[in-house]
């Protein structure tokens, strides 16, 4: 089955981001299709790579591109929400003339209409958030 | 319709909406601090048992496990699921409607 | 529904629901919900909002933010009917417990392309029971 993921808040504050981890990488495992995890609201604060928890925790964000690598996930990170949260790629950065991008590696910046297009297209959606 | 519900019901009403607007045949999963309102002796109990088995209450063992608490302790007809039920439960419902 | 039915590309439309349960402001929610439902109207899909809980908070009158320094977005919602978003069925339950009416909420109206362009109200107040009827039949439900 083509599921879609929606997560809402950012790591560590919330289960949220880890829950939908969890979920994410069972569905894989039961052999159902992944057809993209969006990151909206403080979701988009899973998509930076500059964050260095210490060492026995989990790193959320390493988790998420390390699956994504692992299965070729899809991981859309909402340019507007993004934008407010300062989650930038290069080219974002390069167009608000900032010294620095931060995406993670596996994720990608884009518009809602992604968001929705997992609606129209997926046979579920199953959000997290707070 | 399948219903997530993360939140303790003594914390924010979420789960008490949940329940008002679930209808009959639906599935309710608890997870994250949602698993509190699935233990016995609580304020949301007899909440829970005026439903009279209208709808289905599972409850995340992971979640469960986590905060300590016993398969023993929840309430009768609730049912523990693993992620990979969780998985199963969102595939077996149309639509999922999660509760924020 | 029976209009619906008429437009031709009715059967690959999915029927989205909305769901608003919290208060504007405190949060970002209803602003960023409010952000979803405007890029989706680009979609042509079959889109209903729903306010109850909190989210009744979304639509009152007079919202002023000038003392708060966060933009006032309430017009927005007005605007929905611009964006063929018309269908914002709020829970007569929801209003009661606020000691709210119908009358505390803004005038959201659309034009029916149907009827002639007749001005219309969006706003549908409905009881729990249909409002879980509305939730029961769609295909897709975002909830902020």
């Amino acid at each position: 089955m083509k599921f879609g993921i929606l997560v809402n808040e950012g790591p560590y504050t919330h289960q949220a981001s880890d829950s939908a981890y969890q979920f994410t990488k069972v569905a894989l495992e039961k052999g159902h299709e992944i057809y993209r995890v969006f990151f909206y609201n403080d979701g988009v604060n899973n998509g930076t790579r500059l964050t260095v928890p210490p060492q026995d925790e989990r790193n959320i964000q390493n988790n998420w591109s390390e699956l994504a690598k692992e299965h070729d996930l899809d991981l859309v990170v909402c340019v507007a929400a993004a934008q407010r949260r300062g989650i930038l790629d290069e080219s974002e950065a390069k167009r608000h003339s900032k010294d620095v991008d931060n995406i993670a590696p596996g994720f990608r910046i884009s518009g809602l209409g992604q968001l929705i297009e997992i609606g129209i297209e997926c046979d579920r959606l199953v959000a997290f958030g707070d | 319709m399948l219903h997530t519900v993360n939140k303790s019901p003594f914390e924010k009403t979420t789960f008490e909406s949940c329940l008002n607007h679930a209808r009959p045949g639906d599935a309710v999963l608890l997870i994250e601090d949602g698993i509190y309102a699935a233990m016995k002796g609580t304020a949301m109990a007899d909440r829970i048992a005026g439903m009279n088995g209208e709808l289905s209450l599972y409850a995340l063992g992971p979640d469960l496990a986590a905060r300590g608490v016993d398969e023993g302790a929840l309430l009768e007809g609730i049912s523990v699921v693993d992620y990979g039920g969780f998985v199963d439960l969102v595939a077996e419902h149309d639509v999922t409607q999660t509760w924020l | 529904m029976s209009a619906d039915a008429q437009v031709p590309e009715s059967d690959d439309r999915k029927k989205f629901l909305y769901v608003n349960r919290r208060a504007p402001y405190g949060t970002i929610y209803a602003l960023e919900s409010l952000e979803v439902v405007l890029i989706g109207a680009a979609f042509d899909q079959d889109v209903s909002i729903a306010f109850f809980d909190d989210g009744v908070y979304q639509i009152l009158k007079n919202q002023d933010t000038s003392g708060i320094g966060m933009k006032n977005f309430s017009p927005t919602y007005r605007a929905l009917g611009d964006y063929e978003v018309t269908k914002l069925y709020v829970e007569k339950e929801s209003l009661d417990e606020r000691g709210l009416s119908p009358d505390d909420l803004m005038e959201i109206t659309y034009e029916d392309e149907d009827d002639d362009w007749e001005e219309k109200p969006s706003i549908r107040v409905v009881e729990r029971a249909k409002l879980s009827e509305i939730m029961a039949e769609q295909d897709v439900i975002l909830s902020f």
